[in-house]
């Protein structure tokens, strides 16, 4: 089973439920960091790092004794990474998303593509629970790949949570597609309410079953609680604002383990994701 | 010789719009004609990226020889120059100054890019 763990509003609590509910559900599962511009799971996991991948993306190369200066790359490119002007054309590598379009139009086979290094891929092991994380390179901008290239691990054996990164632009959707279930972790805060709303929209568009935890319960209003009651939205999970826990967060410490009374509202939380799915996705 | 001067208006009093991709719009001088043709550039201020280099895309299909602008990102800067746009860099506030700027040939060229790309 695949569940993702995201957030329309940053800094609510994605990794702190990520990383507890990986320990929580002990062994043979993987917990893929796809927050691959600042992978941080590792903070709380202490494991020795084993070898990195590097990802690449194709791109563009124009070989200029071939091109005639058509300029069919450049109409197909919506990106703008290749134009020409009546000439050989340029490519804007950092804009370029790989997909090979131009190469395929180009009706003098003057174009083959290069991989250009995005980031790397990750895999360290810690007490049953095996950790991959994207890191995207610094100055690059295409994280989508890179998510792609994460979940090209997950494997059909395991529990896998994916920990998303905030917001509801291309890098989460990427995430999300393909999991069984999303948890939506928010704050019970204004900022918080309208960040789930757009986070809801998202979830809802990809048809994915979704569920809500609500964190750092006790400040700011009642809101997103009426919102997800008048929207017959699941509240999975609420953790308090407890001081204790921001605590032991800033140590590096998983909740679970230096707070042990919070570890039966992740096996709760588990099991609710896991009768969720059961019961047919009511 | 057509000359793009970038600017928020559509009038030669209109003020100068420093930034090149991301101007509101173009002012296209003809100076053999003395006429000159407003150039809407909104849809290219919305993208997320890229915006230089459409910019260039759109000046040129108007026929500019030359840009008139305050500053150049680095992806607007080799488009414009693989476009074989020249490119005058002016502090002047109107349309018009900077055209009579332009005219008596007191505007430096830029020679690199003097801005970095708005995601770094």
């Amino acid at each position: 089973m695949i569940i993702a763990v995201a957030s329309g509003k940053g800094g609510t609590g994605k990794t702190t439920v990520s990383v507890n509910l990986a320990r929580t559900v002990g062994s043979h599962v993987q917990l893929l960091d796809c927050d691959v511009e600042e992978p941080n799971a590792h903070l709380f996991l202490r494991c020795a790092e084993t070898a990195g991948d590097i990802v690449t993306i194709p791109i563009p190369e124009v070989d200029e004794s071939l091109c005639n200066g058509c300029g069919e790359c450049g109409r197909f490119c919506r990106y703008h990474a290749i134009v020409s002007f009546g000439s050989t054309p340029l490519v804007f590598p950092e804009l370029c998303h790989g997909c090979g379009g131009c190469a395929l139009v180009c009706p003098r086979g003057a174009i083959r593509e290069a991989g250009r290094r995005i980031g790397v891929v990750e895999t360290m092991e810690t007490d049953g629970i095996t950790l991959i994380q994207g890191r995207l390179d610094i100055c690059v901008a295409m994280a989508p790949p890179l998510i792609r290239a994460v979940k090209a691990r997950v494997s059909n054996a395991t529990t896998t949570i994916l920990d998303a990164p905030p917001g509801t632009s291309c890098p989460v959707i990427t995430t999300l597609r393909g999991s069984d279930f999303v948890v939506l972790v928010t704050e019970p805060t204004p900022f918080g309410l309208h960040d789930l709303r757009l986070a809801v929209d998202m979830v809802r568009e990809l048809a994915i079953p979704f569920g809500v935890v609500v964190n750092r319960m006790g400040v700011g209003d009642d809101r997103v609680h009426r919102f997800c009651r008048e929207q017959g939205i699941p509240i999975l999970l609420e953790i308090p604002d407890d001081r204790r826990i921001a605590e032991a967060y800033s140590r590096g410490e998983l909740l679970v383990d230096a707070l042990p009374e919070y570890g039966s509202h992740f096996a709760t939380l588990l099991w609710n994701i896991r009768e969720f799915r059961n019961g047919g996705g009511k | 010789m057509k000359v793009a001067f970038t600017t928020s208006g559509n009038t030669l009093d209109a003020p100068m719009d420093p930034r090149f991709g991301r101007a509101e719009g173009f002012i296209v001088y003809d100076t053999d004609s003395e006429t000159f043709e407003a150039v809407d550039n909104k849809q290219v201020l919305n993208s997320a990226h890229g915006a230089g280099i459409q910019a260039t895309e759109a000046i040129l299909r108007k026929g500019a020889n030359c840009v008139v602008t305050g500053h150049c990102g680095p992806n607007a800067f080799k488009a414009l120059s693989g476009a074989g746009i020249r490119i005058y860099t002016t502090e002047a506030a109107t349309v018009s100054e900077a055209l009579e700027a332009y005219r008596a040939g007191a505007l430096p060229t830029m020679k690199s890019a003097d801005v970095e790309g708005h995601w770094s």
